[in-house]
């Protein structure tokens, strides 16, 4: 590490507490508190457009009002302890859920150096060479929050949502997790401000597309979102793991569940979006990446991704528990290792062979396609086989028998009627498609 | 001053906020329970009795939380070889892809007896 890096983590230290960690604290918490309402409001909104419906208009101007006149009404709801329930622990798991949210939004560049009541401070709570492992731990102790509710609720939903909460955000992790190394690998640190001056030329979007493709799924699973909102699926498990919280304890839960999907959008914008630096036509105006104008280049790119959380909710419908983990543990998982061994590869060749990008692409294109060649193939062949027994079964299954186990039953689809002696009406008409009463006359 | 005081700065600040909000709750809200209010929620009917300590579950999540630890640690390793990758150079690929290529071994080993089958 050279001394400028070093100088720059320096900068958080020297920040007095009073006033100025203090006004970033309050600043932050005040920040993300908007954006969690706003964001509720947004997607109810815009999911009641996408519904053909218009969605919460009444209270304040354009219902903006609603979310936290919905945390008002929450407070003054009836506090319920379920008999089975193991009461401390019940407590406890709102604030352990609640606290790593926003802990997360320590670490996450929200601009530049700024001055602030005559200090010139960076515009980051703080930050150190380890900051996105540090989010990385932050998140699973999150987990702790969700999975100590489903189990101290004393109640079977309850239980089963926790875990599968738990379950799906300890498989996502582990593709999100692959998805940084490449980051960090063309970045050389895993500081989130380091790795935002890292992308002053390219964006990471543009340089690593397969790593930001796979941590965008990778995100979607991780908190719990539709079409991965498998812990909350009504349908089966009632409200999840938090089927047995009222007032505002389940609107802590709720809250921290938002900030947790705030979170991970910064983090995207973070590592691949270029953090707080503008787009690409506002970066020609040399005052852009300046002062506190970066902090508005940053949430509209945070609010891009909200959208797309929104947009995904709309549009898709929930997918089977066991599809979801098979995605997340036989493909993102491989295809992200086989990716950073490219990356890795195309960077070594790079460094100590002076390869252009040209020779690299070539030499690792071509064993990709002709692997893919051989899996079309063979998976051609395996088809083609399928295929054949299934005809074969076909075949057998013409054979019917209208008395099958000592009772009348129907023709299966593609079985015909075997001619009996008495109804030479129905002789070789088919079940499938029905026949009409022309063609049995012909007959 | 230490990176970790902003830290705890905000994490005080978040705690202090749920406490409060949960604390809150517990003085404002109405009091008026029945036995029918209090009992775990299944949709109406008599809830099934939990075996002291919570009920069982599939033993899929613990098989799921093994490979998750396993697979962890293999990111955590990936980490600092990933940042100090430039000053590894060739031998850093190679020694890497050698790991890599052990633990696919693992993986597809997993795969092939079930492991990450979910019925």
């Amino acid at each position: 590490m050279n001394t400028t890096t070093d100088d720059y983590f320096n900068a958080f230290t020297m920040d007095p507490w009073w006033p100025i960690v203090f006004a970033k604290v309050l600043g932050l918490f005040i920040l993300l508190v908007l954006i969690v309402l706003i964001t509720i409001w947004a997607e109810r909104r815009v999911v009641g457009r996408m519904q053909m419906r218009i969605g919460p208009n009444r209270v304040g101007p354009l219902g903006l009002l609603q979310s936290l006149m919905d945390g008002v009404k929450l407070a003054f709801k009836e506090e319920i302890f379920p008999t089975a329930a193991d009461k401390f622990v019940y407590i406890l798991a709102p604030i352990l859920a609640t606290i790593p949210a926003f802990l997360a939004w320590a670490v996450i560049p929200l601009g530049p150096m700024v001055w602030m009541f005559g200090y010139q401070t960076p515009l980051q709570l703080t930050d150190f060479p380890v900051s996105v492992l540090y989010i990385v731990a932050i998140a699973s102790i999150g987990i702790y929050g969700i999975v100590l509710a489903g189990w101290s609720s004393g109640s079977t939903y309850a239980l089963l949502g926790g875990l599968r909460s738990s379950a799906q955000m300890i498989s996502y992790e582990v593709a999100m997790g692959l998805s940084f190394v490449a980051v960090f690998l063309y970045a050389g640190s895993a500081s989130t401000s380091q790795i935002v001056a890292a992308q002053e030329k390219t964006w990471y979007i543009i340089l690593l597309l397969p790593s930001f493709l796979i941590y965008v799924t990778a995100m979607v699973g991780e908190t719990n979102r539709a079409p991965f909102d498998l812990p909350e699926a009504e349908g089966e498990l009632v409200g999840g793991f938090h089927t047995e919280y009222s007032t505002l304890k389940f609107a802590v839960f709720f809250l921290a569940e938002y900030i947790n999907l705030v979170t991970v959008s910064a983090l995207a914008t973070t590592l691949f979006l270029g953090g707080w630096r503008a787009p690409y036509p506002i970066s020609l105006w040399a005052g852009a990446n300046e002062g506190w104008w970066p902090l508005v280049w940053f949430l509209g790119k945070l609010c891009g991704f909200i959208f797309v959380f929104i947009w995904l909710r709309g549009t898709l419908p929930r997918l089977r528990y066991d599809q979801f983990m098979k995605f997340g543990w036989k493909f993102l998982m491989p295809v992200s290792l086989v990716w950073i061994l490219i990356v890795g590869f195309a960077r070594a060749m790079r460094n100590d062979y002076n390869w252009d990008l040209r020779q690299t692409v070539i030499v690792i294109a071509v064993p990709i396609i002709a692997i893919l060649i051989v899996m079309y193939i063979i998976e051609s062949i395996r088809e083609r086989r399928a295929d054949a027994a299934v005809a074969e079964e076909e075949e057998a299954r013409t054979e019917f028998d209208p008395m099958a186990g000592g009772f009348p039953v129907p023709p299966m689809p593609g079985q015909s009627y075997t001619p009996t002696r008495r109804s030479k009406a129905t002789v070789g008409v088919t079940a499938l498609p029905v026949s009409t009463d022309a063609e049995i006359e012909e007959a | 001053m230490n990176a970790a005081i902003p830290i705890l700065t905000l994490g005080g600040l978040a705690a202090f906020f749920a406490l409060l909000s949960i604390i809150t709750a517990s003085i404002v809200g109405p009091r008026r329970y029945n036995r029918a209010k209090l009992d775990a929620y299944e949709c109406g009917i008599e809830p099934t009795p939990q075996p002291i300590g919570g009920g069982k579950f599939p033993v899929k999540y613990y098989l799921t939380a093994m490979l998750f630890i396993v697979f962890d640690i293999e990111i955590v390793f990936l980490y600092p070889w990933a940042v100090s990758f430039d000053q590894l150079g060739m031998f850093g690929f190679i020694e890497m892809v050698s790991f890599i290529v052990t633990l696919l071994a693992v993986y597809a080993y997993v795969w092939r007896r079930g492991g990450l089958e979910w019925d």
